[in-house]
């Protein structure tokens, strides 16, 4: 079982904070197929937060194939994310490392390769919605 | 399927005061409404009108299908936790769940007292002597052993410490949770009202501001930071809502459907505040700030 957290200043939204948090306990195997989620009660009872928020974030999850609802006794994990994309992390991080050396070789200090990077993430993201 | 609360062109005058004016609101049920606005804003005032305590002077007021307090049933419908949360100091805990059985035709008493044994409040109690945070949780106990369709709350944890108003509203969640009731709660401490809330209207100047499920609020609201340029610089299809600026930037709070686009504009998403903080800002000269605070 796993306890969900809420950080209002981030900006995300708290249905989305939710399924992320599920999302990263999947890939870190802390989630497995066949684990149940907290019940709507007891997220709402930890967080005082809005029963609809934890249902929807649920409904997500489920659109995502990620979990699905038993009716009567709660969500359930159906999906593991451990395995998928785990064997490519290690040269991707090569690969943005030889980046960020490029960057701060180029002069770039370290706000402006966040905002570099932010900016190009942002607007990639948008020409794949696009 | 019928609205929690349904509200067209409402109003109520005091005097020459408008109190609330040219409200229109269609709340759907099943949703946790945020009410928020400055001080003597409307928002007791609309509050009121929904419970059925006070008339509305024109426009049409639908609360659950049903003109608010018209009937017993009507009244048995709604539960109402007033400003302050209000208790008989001199009455113990269980004579307050006396009471409420004995003017309650749907009194559900076991959950009344399995929640005061949960809230570890002693029965005996005089609730003279119970903290703040105890009365406003007997309160909200009286108010949801009736088992309302709809739960009206006039800023419930204005004066609460954060412990006390985390676990008042824990308390309000869980019952959602479990009866599926509508909840409309007035606060002006957005923070409280970002956790537990999925639906806000915002009241300024006795009108209603914006009113919509938070998510696509936020979705839909967007600041623009850019070189200084007047409104007619942003992009069309877009409303300000407000803005401000210095010699060389301006930035704006925009009102949208699309993504930006426009280089020269940094855009960012904005958090549920301060959205309702540039609503707050946004109402145009309307005279001096609305004095009326209605306080019982």
């Amino acid at each position: 079982m796993i306890e969900f957290h809420l950080d209002l200043r981030s900006g995300v939204p708290p249905y989305q904070q939710v399924v992320q948090q599920v999302r990263r306990a999947l890939r870190l195997g802390l989630l497995e197929a066949g684990d149940q989620l907290p019940t709507v009660k007891e997220v709402v009872a930890a967080l005082a937060i809005n029963p609809n928020t934890v249902l929807k974030a649920y409904k997500e999850l489920e659109h995502l194939g990620l979990a699905a609802a038993r009716p009567g006794i709660g969500t359930f994990v159906t999906k593991s994310l451990a395995d998928e994309s785990l064997a490519a992390h290690g040269p991707l991080r090569q690969d943005l490392k030889r980046w960020l050396t490029k960057a701060r070789d180029a002069g770039l200090d370290e706000e402006s390769i966040e905002d570099l990077f932010r900016d190009v993430f942002r607007s990639s993201s948008r020409e794949e919605v696009a | 399927m019928t609205a929690a609360l349904e509200a067209t062109g409402l109003g109520k005058r005091y005097g020459r005061t408008w109190a609330l004016s040219d409200c229109d609101l269609s709340i759907p049920t099943g949703k946790v409404v945020g009410l928020v606005g400055p001080n003597g804003a409307g928002k007791t005032t609309l509050l009121h009108l929904a419970v059925g305590l006070l008339r509305p002077t024109c426009g049409a007021l639908m609360v659950l299908g049903g003109a608010p307090g018209s009937t017993p049933g009507q009244l048995a419908r709604v539960g109402f936790v007033a400003q302050d949360t209000p208790t008989y100091v001199g009455m113990s805990v269980r004579d307050h769940l006396r009471f409420g059985a004995w003017m309650n035709p749907a009194w559900d008493g076991a959950a009344a007292e399995q929640r005061v044994a949960r809230l570890g409040l002693d029965p005996r109690q005089r609730v003279g002597n119970l903290s703040g945070g105890q009365r406003a949780q007997l309160a909200l106990t009286l108010a949801v052993a009736k088992r309302p369709e709809l739960l009206v709350l006039d800023e419930p944890v204005a004066n609460l410490d954060p412990l006390a108003r985390r676990e008042f509203l824990q308390g309000l969640m869980e019952v959602v949770a479990e009866d599926g009731a509508s909840v409309i709660l007035s606060s002006h401490l957005v923070a409280d009202l970002e956790r537990v809330c999925d639906y806000l209207v915002v009241l300024v100047g006795s009108r209603v501001q914006i009113a919509g499920e938070i998510d696509n609020l936020l979705s839909t609201h967007l600041r623009l930071t850019g070189p200084r340029h007047d409104r007619h610089a942003v992009p069309s299809g877009q409303s300000v809502v407000s803005e401000s600026h210095t010699e060389r930037q301006s930035t704006f709070i925009v009102r949208t459907s699309q993504p930006i686009l426009d280089p020269k504009w940094s855009v960012e998403k904005i958090g549920l505040e301060d959205l309702v903080l540039a609503y707050m800002a946004h109402t145009p000269a309307l005279g001096p700030r609305p004095r009326l605070e209605l306080r019982q």
